[in-house]
């Protein structure tokens, strides 16, 4: 890791002032990503101003079903607004945020998550503005499927289905060139029947999914229909 | 250079470390406690795994300076004397371990894993809540077990106090 300036900010005020006089500085709230890209050289900001001793950042209320998400000692320090900014194409909330229509509050707005994920590692955030809070209403039912790679344990595909009223939304995450998106197909087979045999047969085009050396796009469609069809499951269990 | 000042297993402790210095790196190097581990450097392994203010953390993902002022404890903070914590005994008795790298991280990940489930653990709850920590040696099945005991003597234990 190259040297670094670290800066404890006290208020959402104080971080917003750091982060303008530092030449390149990032916010830092779990690190969970920053740092293991901080060690292998990947990000080299000149300043990291910590974002978890703001009070005004804390206690987030969520109502509704618990999702759980991947390793415990990750997720006691990693957070949801962590993930969103950096808005990995693998990683699980921008799917959770999609599929549920969630609100991202910022110190300056308030954002659809529908148009906060723009691309790969890429948000409607402007450079100075910092997400204070997530707000959605919790769904009559939603579930998340995932299957994690065998390694890094991010998503090779996962999705998150929420059924609301006569409404449903499906999220896929880890699967798309451009990163998290709805998939049509998905919510026109289960708004009719809320069941995962409902998705029998249903086939996804694969010709903005990603290849790589874990999977190929043909490969990532099918399990786009299987991982929904887990999620279905968990919702309805 | 910063100087940081912590709670370690108890003992009040200060040093002065580079923003970029990561807790195990003061840990270990700074204040000599090399039972954490570093396995992989990339944060899967969990070899790391240190509890900070109570809560399972991995400390190859965090900067020394990020714990300033919070309460670690290391594996070397487990053991009252000589009498080991029950997770250690029960991966003693069930032989939760071969080339023992591991071991450090799994019992901190156990440890914290118990204590947030008082109700009791389950096998697939184990093994789920192992995902991040990784052993390459006994294919789980003895560190399972070893958890299991632990839970089950744990919660007994808190069963006779009340």
């Amino acid at each position: 890791m190259y040297e670094v300036n670290y800066h404890r900010a006290g208020s959402l005020d104080e971080a917003l002032k750091l982060l303008a006089d530092a030449d390149d500085g990032k916010l830092i709230a779990g690190g969970q990503t920053l740092i293991p890209a901080m060690k292998t050289r990947l990000a080299a900001p000149s300043d990291l101003i910590d974002l978890r001793h703001i009070a005004e950042l804390t206690g987030i209320a969520v109502a509704g079903r618990t999702v759980t998400i991947g390793d415990p000692h990750v997720r006691h320090m990693g957070t949801i607004g962590g993930s969103l900014a950096n808005n990995d194409p693998a990683a699980d909330y921008p799917a959770a945020m999609l599929a549920l229509a969630a609100t991202i509050v910022t110190n300056a707005r308030e954002i659809a998550a529908a148009d906060f994920f723009t691309g790969l590692f890429e948000t409607a955030l402007e450079e100075d503005e910092i997400i204070t809070a997530v707000r959605f209403d919790a769904p009559e039912r939603a579930g998340y499927g995932k299957f994690p790679n065998p390694a890094s344990r991010y998503a090779m595909t996962g999705v998150f289905v929420a059924l609301d009223g006569k409404t449903v939304r499906a999220a896929v995450t880890g699967a798309g060139d451009d990163g998290v998106f709805r998939s049509g197909e998905l919510e026109t087979a289960l708004v009719t029947d809320f069941s995962p045999s409902a998705l029998d047969g249903v086939s996804v085009p694969d010709d903005a999914l990603m290849t790589d050396i874990h999977a190929s796009a043909a490969y990532r469609a099918s399990l786009i229909v299987a991982m929904a069809k887990r999620a279905v499951t968990m919702a309805n269990g | 250079m910063t100087e940081v000042s912590m709670l370690v297993n108890g003992r009040t402790v200060s040093g002065a470390v580079e923003g970029r210095t990561l807790l195990v790196q003061f840990l270990r190097e700074t204040l000599g406690l090399t039972g954490t581990h570093v396995g992989c450097d990339t944060s899967q392994c969990g070899a790391c795994t240190v509890h900070m203010d109570g809560r399972s953390v991995k400390s190859c993902s965090i900067l020394a300076v990020q714990a300033e002022g919070s309460e670690i404890r290391t594996i070397e903070g487990l053991a009252e004397g000589n009498a080991l914590h029950p997770v250690q005994a029960a991966f003693k008795e069930h032989h939760g371990l071969q080339c023992g790298f591991c071991t450090p991280g799994m019992i901190m990940a156990a440890t914290d894993m118990i204590r947030r489930h008082p109700e009791g653990l389950d096998e697939a709850t184990v093994r789920a809540e192992l995902e991040g920590n990784i052993c390459r040696c006994t294919g789980y099945h003895n560190i399972v077990k070893a958890i299991l005991a632990a839970a089950e003597t744990m919660g007994d234990g808190e069963a006779q106090a009340a």
